[in-house]
């Protein structure tokens, strides 16, 4: 048992990594930009779908990534400049409607290119066995590799807000975006650099996931909600709220789907267990960004 | 001149069954109907929306809350009482009313919730109930589960035959209509003045003595509620329900159609549901690849107008007057 | 006008016995979305057999109308009140999903046009909702998880894993299974919109069952059997699976990780039949290496119905002859046996496969031995006509 459980919250650590790369970039094109960017699932879907392209092109993992995180990037900083752009001055919602338009347009575009069927994906060489943790618990090492990459980026993003120049006014930003445009900062600038890294990040989680899921169109609007609700439980803007959030979402989120009806089971009938056990776990990331913000209103790290 | 369009348009759409028949294009009075509908719960939404400044990414659940209660009002008219208590019945004049208070209700527990939160937390907040009764009404297996409830026959309303598709479009019609009338009323009311000052400054409204919060959850309840009658309506419109009617998608549809039209512009969102079923309806029919089109044609209009269809209207008349 | 042009020229027809105008047939099927090539695998089959002909089905000259339901059930409904209403058509097909179907099937039949089903056949329609305007060609949808159950029963096994999505076709499809298996089954459900199946396969690692039996439909799927492997559990314990988790567009998705399941499905393009091999060789000559999966065989399947249908009364201006002519399944189906039952859903066989590696590592569908013969659905016993 206690075997299994520690394999399950490595499970959920996991999860919550991939979800992590997703929110990262969204918080900050959220917080900092005020833009709700619904069509960072396509960005996710494009970083796939190149990357995965140019694996199978060049029978190289390694040679699809670097393809997967400019074809996103290019992607982002695209949509920012033809897009975005010219709607800073508007109402939010406006924002919402182009990017909705977007994902139109990003799904349809990919069944043209690609055909509608799923596309073949593999692990890379090296990374398709098992790795013995402890005795009775073999993990498979690509998963523990989107673990340290997804650790890595958030060491990266840490090291990039918190001693660059850039990235104190991304702080500064998600503060007060007045008052850095008063300092006479090129704040259009610094919104292309956020669109472009958050577009870069999601290209990455797109390629990572690629091998273990479904290369598919509209791959990106099934993970799209997690991340929104990894985005608010943490607090719109913060990096460091986005981690603790999506670390917190998938451990809970897997431990409920792997417990919750055995647990009830001791104090129900199976079939009763089982029923509301599933309920409560397909609910289970709802309810807690609910409770979250009952009693947070502004999430856990809010910003301002 | 307002009254002469008002006028001019009411004729239009009281011929246009007629119109269709003589066209030989009968669906358009079923797309007509399922704009009236449309319609009246986009509306909804942007009476919190546009004037209230609340962003609920939830209001499908309301929507499909009102048609879940006239087919599952009809499945226990044939099958027995809810939880053997609460007998099911197949007239309109109890399912609306039925539908209005479900949807009333549960937009007051979920309003109550919500309304404590602002800005994006709001939008997720609505977004995260109406997934969970998404995926309740997925889980339920009496009523159909994922695959939905047909609804044999439609509601009796008054001896009409709800089934025939010119008098659904004039019971569609004539609901609508008695909506816009109390909507109209409302938004011109001292209540809809406070919600709208409630947009623009709620502590200015704060300091006038007015309780926000009662306020914004009086105008959620009643937002919710016109989604509900729109959903009942849908309900005998399709006679089938299923969970793809509160699902998070639909939500932001009704979204679009608001936005479409133009936000906080009264008939607004009848132009944006009139042109985003018909855009679809038409592009679908015209290439398989027709979600590139939509996304093409919703994004310039979102670039090139301001104020959505309603404001691109405004500005032509305006150019006309001059 | 139109309208008495129309009917003048009916009266020309019936006059002279030959048919001037196309008959046409109406396809409302989902090509949009993560679930497009659904339609598209029907759709495609259904063109390959109208061109096999030179634009006719049994004889007569048909026109093709294809829409796009976007998997809304509001939006089908729409698309089947313009083929209705609009413009006439008497004969509607395509449909994949079963909440599409639930809106405008009944809608359909009641407006006195035939409905053929080339994929959803669901149970609302199976058994007291059935119609005799109504017909279905795939499957009704229990059946294909019944045959699941069979197989793990045939195999010797007796306790099993069971993984679904929490909603009604998981259950059914659970349901369906464990009838027919008759052994001990832990059931694990799965969310709707999961990606990450981690922590199932530690479930199902901890519950150590002599088989699994999983039914995720698309992408779900293709996550599923990916990750299945990578947690070693592929060649471990074996599973079973229904035809729509082991479809050739999954498995070319999944490669490896599918060598070595076993599957049940109602045809797989090796069937040793001159109808199968037929078809088999048109796909391939038109659509070269793309898929083919047991949707398109429904779709080819419906087309031939049809066909034999059309063959025997000329047109559909005849309803109630059309419908006879349906009704008698005059047809040679790629699958072989094949008719209707009570409630017009198909009496057929089913067939245990196994996923081999071909020449080039590969997987391949190999069919192995026939498990249930002649059977139907539960449901006909509830349907009157």
């Amino acid at each position: 048992m206690s075997i299994l459980l520690i394999e399950q919250a490595l499970n959920g650590v996991q999860y919550g990594v991939t979800l992590f790369l997703l929110a990262a970039g969204l918080t900050l094109i959220f917080g900092i930009m005020g833009v709700i960017n619904l069509a960072h699932g396509s960005l996710y879907m494009i970083g796939a779908y190149a990357g995965m392209y140019a694996a199978a092109e060049t029978g190289s993992f390694w040679l699809g990534l670097p393809v997967a995180l400019a074809a996103a990037a290019v992607a982002g900083l695209a949509v920012e400049a033809l897009v975005i752009r010219r709607l800073y001055n508007r109402d939010h919602l406006d924002q919402v409607l182009a990017t909705f338009a977007l994902i139109l347009m990003a799904n349809q575009a990919i069944i043209l290119m690609f055909g509608r069927q799923p596309i073949f994906t593999r692990l890379p060489a090296g990374f398709d066995g098992s790795v013995q943790l402890l005795p009775g618990l073999a993990y498979p090492t690509y998963r523990l590799l989107i673990i340290a990459v997804g650790l890595a980026v958030a060491a990266g993003l840490w090291l990039l807000i918190n001693r660059t120049r850039v990235g104190m006014l991304v702080r500064a930003g998600a503060t007060n975006r007045d008052m850095v445009r008063a300092l006479g900062v090129d704040i259009r600038l610094l919104y292309t650099v956020v669109f472009g890294l958050g577009a870069l990040l999601a290209g990455l989680a797109g390629y990572m996931a690629g091998p273990i899921g479904a290369v598919q169109v509209g791959m990106g609007e099934q993970i799209l909600l997690a991340t929104f609700v990894v985005v608010v439980v943490g607090g719109v803007g913060s990096i460091r709220g986005a981690f603790v959030a999506a670390l917190i979402l998938g451990v809970v989120d897997t431990m409920l789907r792997a417990f919750l009806p055995t647990l009830l089971r001791q104090v129900m009938t199976p079939a009763e267990a089982d029923q509301l056990g599933i309920g409560i776990a397909s609910m289970g990331i709802y309810l807690l960004m609910a409770l979250v913000l009952l009693i947070r209103p502004r999430g856990l790290f809010a910003t301002a | 001149m307002r009254a002469v369009i008002l006028i001019l348009a009411a004729a239009a759409l009281l011929a246009l069954p007629f119109a269709a028949q003589a066209a030989g294009q009968p669906a358009l009075i079923t797309l007509a109907t399922r704009i009236a509908v449309y319609a009246i719960a986009a509306a909804s939404l942007n009476f919190i929306l546009g004037y209230g400044g609340m962003v609920s990414f939830g209001h499908a659940a309301f929507f499909g809350l009102g048609a879940y209660t006239v087919g599952v009002m009809f499945h226990h008219a044939g099958a027995g009482p809810m939880f053997g208590l609460i007998p099911g019945t197949t007239h309109l004049l109890v399912t609306i009313p039925l539908a209005l208070a479900v949807s009333g209700l549960a937009a007051a527990a979920i309003g109550a919730l919500s309304l404590r939160t602002g800005g994006v937390q709001f939008i997720m907040i609505t977004l995260a109930f109406a997934q969970m009764l998404f995926f309740l009404f997925v889980s339920l297996t009496t009523y159909g589960g994922e695959d939905g409830l047909i609804i044999r026959r439609p509601n009796e309303f008054l001896g009409l035959n709800l089934r025939d598709r010119v008098t659904m479009y004039y019971v569609a019609l004539g609901f609508a209509a008695a909506f816009f009338l109390i909507l109209w009323r409302i938004v011109h009311s001292s209540f809809g003045a406070v919600i709208q000052g409630i947009r623009q400054n709620e502590r200015r409204m704060a300091a006038l003595g007015y309780a926000p919060y009662r306020y914004k959850l009086a105008a959620f309840v009643l937002s919710g509620m016109g989604c509900g009658l729109a959903g009942a309506l849908m309900a005998n419109v399709l006679r089938f329900t299923s969970p793809d009617l509160m699902h998070w998608t639909k939500s932001g549809e009704l979204i679009v159609m608001v936005i479409l039209g133009g936000l906080g512009s009264f008939f607004g969102p009848v132009f944006g549901a009139a042109a985003f079923l018909i855009l679809e309806t038409y592009l679908a029919g015209w290439s398989e690849h027709w979600p590139l089109a939509l996304g093409a044609i919703l994004l310039v209009i979102v670039l090139f107008t301001r104020g959505g269809v309603a404001g691109l209207i405004a500005r032509i008349g305006g150019a006309l007057q001059r | 006008m139109k309208r008495f042009l129309a009917a003048a020229s009916l009266l020309a027809l019936a006059a002279t016995g030959t048919l001037a105008e196309p008959v046409k047939i109406g396809m409302i099927t989902t090509l949009s979305g993560p679930a497009g090539y659904l339609g598209e695998q029907v759709r495609d089959a259904f063109v390959l057999a109208i061109e096999q002909e030179g634009g006719k089905l049994g004889g007569v000259e048909v026109q093709l109308v294809v829409e796009d339901d976007g998997l809304k059930p509001p939006q089908g409904l729409q698309i089947a009140e313009k083929f209705v209403g609009d413009e006439g058509m008497k004969l509607l097909t395509g449909i994949i999903f079963s909440n599409v179907a639930g809106a405008v099937v009944p809608e359909v039949v009641a407006q006195g046009a035939i409905y053929v089903s080339p994929n959803a056949g669901p149970s609302n329609l199976a058994g007291e909702g059935c119609h005799p305007n109504y017909f279905v060609v795939s499957w009704q949808n229990d059946a294909l998880h019944e045959a699941s159950g069979t197989a793990a029963r045939k195999l010797g096994y007796t306790r099993a894993v069971a993984l679904a999505p929490n909603y009604q076709a998981g259950k059914d499809a659970i349901a369906g299974f464990a009838r027919e298996f008759g052994g001990q089954v832990t059931e694990i459900y799965t969310q709707l919109d999961q990606t990450d199946f981690a922590s199932e396969m530690a479930q199902i690692r901890a519950a150590n069952p002599e088989v699994v039996f999983q039914f995720h439909p698309g992408g779900l799927g293709i996550a599923f059997l990916k990750q299945y492997q990578q947690a070693g559990l592929l060649g471990q314990i074996p599973m079973v699976l229904s035809e729509p988790s082991l479809d050739a567009v999954i498995l070319n998705a999944v490669g490896a990780a599918a060598i070595g399941l076993k599957g049940t499905t109602h045809w797989a393009a090796d069937f040793d039949n001159a109808a199968s091999k037929a078809f088999v060789a048109a796909w391939q000559a038109k659509y070269g290496d793309k898929p083919l999966t047991t949707y398109a065989q429904q779709g080819w399947d419906t087309a031939q119905l049809i066909a034999s249908a059309l063959r025997k009364t000329g047109g559909v201006d005849d309803i109630d002859a059309f419908r006879e002519a349906l009704r008698a399944a005059d047809f040679a189906s790629t699958r072989g046996d094949f008719r209707f039952g009570p409630n017009q859903h198909p009496v057929q066989d089913w067939w245990l496969i196994e996923i081999v590696a071909d020449a080039n590592g590969k997987p391949q569908i190999v069919t192995r031995e026939q498990l249930r013969d002649d059977v139907g659905d539960s449901y006909a016993a509830q349907c009157k006509m």
